[in-house]
């Protein structure tokens, strides 16, 4: 069933697969197809999209509506190539930073930012939409990954889990060991790496010896892809080979994608303690959108007016969520108690009742 | 929640590592959702032999060894049972379950909670748990105390071979999580398997009646408190004894009620004491019981150390001795007057 390769074709390349450069070229180092051009513009569509989610929802932090926002910013290619190359019935385990990839899947944003915003831990429906709840604690959705993808191909179908984790959350004990359960079950897992180069403040030096992150593959016995995090159309075609590989019961990929986090860490860190804005600058340069818009306009597929359609799309949804963020939520002190166990224990429903009795005592 | 099975054909007598055996081929058969997986459960049957030939019956699809990572273990479980399984997967020592702690209480305890219901994860951990074998350091710890206190988790511990098989069957059937503590030091003791459950799956049980106090404990004490209590018959104290069985949730009822008459308690278990499981059931029984007690209740524990090495180890688990010594400090004897103050004298002079 499994095609061996050997296993040198497991080690990343030397420079980052790229087959859109940052100043909006294609390249032809790399021997992928370009993908289509609905693909591309897709692409470009959710990026410019997201992006205002993004600040529309840093924005809200700032207002006090949310109790916190890690923003994505910069690392849009990542966030909505993965998304792309997803079939709907692949898994996303996502992270806390990964709010974008999941209002690209198509998940209300409102109920994406529950979250964030306090009112529950998660706020969608992780079965409509094959994805678990944003994971906080570094690295442990990586099992979850594995775990569900074994259980899937155990049952006979091709569903792939793809799992998104950052550089730091590389060196947790949890990334490891889904690393070598994967391979050693070729379970079908596509482990994306976005490496921004951070760790809150801890730089990835710290982190690691490797020479990559996408070097720790072959240890594994898994391929390793170094990609450029902020040329989308990579994102999406390495995403996808990742897939098609899984797919085909040859088992996991790491993939690490070279990104760049221009906001801090959440609205609540400080990051000219440890960056300056000379870095911010310099990636600023490489940035995701505008490469593959020169792309795209240079190769005629896109146009001003085009631009402009996109820009409203993302005001729009931006005054929407902005809308509904406005309202109190509605939060019921009953749930709390509701799904510890599918059924509530005594304990449990005795404290339910004497909350609810002290609430009613107070409203009257 | 899957039918819990009620009858079982004739299973005769077992050790209780057999009976748990049979209630994972049962379960294996019965739902094919089940899973068995952990380390050296395969080929070896598991270093206790619980898993005994359940790979060569069921394949290795379905009971198989994973790599050495209880946290991968654990968290795999997780993704499985997200997908539709029912895993049960085993730790192999007790001291061993520590690297998937934060799985089993950031994730598999609260996953349901967190989704509001929309993800529900029937696991089942079996756990080895607690000393009485000679084993060295890391192989004899009772964890109980951080599973209880964790909300989302199931936490049960049987105390006969009979229950080991049908709590196992009641665990895999339940929809929660569930951590199964398997007295280690009880895996070999016989008895007939009886033909259905001798209770809920969260009811606690007499396991002998008495009028004068109530023993109270579970799993590996459960034997212990039964020779205690004939041993205190001979003193003419009538003792009641109680397996609690589940753990968490609580059966406050049977404890309750069984206190409330014999109005003196003893909680006893192999952890320590300090913050352990006996502070929560002597708390409880203080605000349920408080008119009926005649003396505060006793605990007799492990001593507030890491566990001993096996040559110490017999100081350290409650024995009989010293359950019948706590017994004995219940104030039996109210007719003692205390020595008064003679009128005038300043007591504090
Ligand atoms: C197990 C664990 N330890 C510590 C933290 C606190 N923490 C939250 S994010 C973070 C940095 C993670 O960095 P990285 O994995 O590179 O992802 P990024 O935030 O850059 O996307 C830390 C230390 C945590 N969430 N989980």
């Amino acid at each position: 069933m499994t095609v061996v390769t050997p296993s040198a074709g497991f080690l990343p390349t030397t420079a980052p697969r790229c087959l859109i450069d940052a100043d909006g070229h294609a390249t032809s180092a790399d021997p992928a197809r370009l993908p289509d051009r609905e693909v591309l513009l897709e692409l470009f569509r959710l990026m410019s999209v997201g992006r205002r989610f993004d600040t529309q929802a840093t924005a809200l932090t700032k207002q006090g509506r949310l109790a916190v926002y890690p923003s994505a910013r910069g690392q849009e290619a990542c966030q909505v190539g993965v998304v792309t190359a997803m079939a709907q019935r692949d898994w996303l385990f996502p992270t806390y930073r990964d709010s974008m990839a999941l209002v690209s899947r198509g998940i209300n944003p409102v109920e994406v930012l529950t979250l964030l915003r306090g009112d529950w831990h998660c706020g969608y429906d992780p079965y409509l939409h094959r994805t678990g709840p944003q994971c906080t604690p570094l690295a442990t959705n990586t099992l979850h990954a594995v775990g569900l993808a074994h259980a899937a191909r155990l049952a006979g179908e091709d569903t792939v889990a793809v799992v998104l984790l950052g550089d730091g959350a590389t060196s947790e004990g949890d990334t490891h060991e889904a690393l070598n359960i994967a391979a050693v079950w070729q379970a079908p897992v596509v482990f994306l790496v976005q490496n921004n180069g951070y760790a809150i403040s801890v730089p990835l030096a710290k982190q690691t010896r490797a020479e990559t992150l996408a070097h720790k593959g072959i240890g594994y016995g898994m391929p390793g892809v170094l990609i450029d995090g902020n040329d989308a159309a990579m994102v999406h075609v390495a995403v996808t080979e990742a897939i098609e590989r899984g797919r085909r019961g040859e088992g996991p990929t790491l993939i690490e994608a070279l990104t760049y986090r221009i906001e801090a860490h959440t609205n609540a860190d400080d990051a000219s303690r440890y960056r300056d804005d000379a870095e911010v600058t310099s990636w600023l340069a490489r940035d995701p959108l505008s490469r593959l818009q020169t792309y795209l306009q240079d190769q005629g597929l896109l146009d001003e007016a085009g631009i402009a359609a996109i820009a409203d799309e993302g005001e729009t949804r931006a005054a929407r969520l902005r809308a509904a963020m406005n309202a109190d939520p509605v939060t019921d002190p009953a749930e709390l108690f509701a799904n510890i166990y599918t059924e509530p224990t005594a304990a449990l429903r005795s404290q339910a009742a004497e909350l609810a009795e002290e609430l009613a005592a107070e409203a009257s | 929640m899957t039918a819990v099975a009620e009858k079982a054909e004739k299973l005769g007598d077992l050790t209780m590592a057999g009976a748990l055996n049979r209630a994972l081929a049962d379960e294996l058969r019965a739902d094919d959702r089940v899973l068995v997986y952990g380390e050296d459960v395969a080929a070896l049957g598991g270093v206790f032999r619980v898993t005994d030939g359940l790979a060569a019956e069921f394949g290795e699809r379905r009971v198989f060894d994973s790599p050495l990572a209880e946290s991968g273990i654990v968290g795999t479980a997780i993704g499985m049972a997200m997908h539709g399984l029912r895993p049960v997967v085993e730790m192999q020592f007790d001291a061993f379950a520590y690297p998937a702690f934060e799985q089993i209480t950031s994730h598999l305890a609260k996953l349901h909670n967190r989704t509001r219901g929309r993800i529900t994860l029937p696991v089942v951990i079996r756990i080895p748990y607690g000393g009485g074998i000679g084993g060295v350091e890391h192989h004899c710890d009772s964890s109980e105390a951080y599973w209880v206190s964790t909300p989302g988790l199931k936490v049960v511990a049987p105390g006969t071979a009979s229950d080991a098989y049908w709590l196992l069957r009641q665990a895999i059937a339940c929809d929660d999580p569930v951590i199964f503590l398997e007295p280690k030091r009880r895996y070999w003791a016989k008895e007939e398997i009886s033909a259905e459950p001798a209770a809920q799956f969260h009811q606690a049980l007499v396991r002998r009646a008495g009028d004068d106090v109530t023993l109270i404990g579970y799993g590996s004490m459960v034997p212990t408190l039964l020779e205690t209590a004939d041993a205190a018959a001979q003193d003419g104290i009538s003792a009641e004894v109680i397996d609690l069985r589940s753990l968490s949730p609580f059966d406050d009822q049977t404890v309750v009620a069984s206190v409330r008459r014999t109005g003196r308690a003893v909680v006893v278990h192999e952890a320590s004491g300090f913050a352990g499981f006996g502070a929560e059931i002597a708390a409880r029984l203080t605000e349920q019981c408080f008119h009926q007690l005649h003396a505060p209740i006793g605990r007799v524990t492990g001593f507030d150390i890491p566990y001993p090495p096996p040559m110490l180890e017999k100081h350290h688990l409650p024995s009989v001795d010293r359950i019948l010594d706590a017994v004995d400090r219940l104030q039996f004897d109210d007719t003692v007057v205390l020595p008064s103050t003679p009128a005038g004298t300043d007591p504090n002079a």
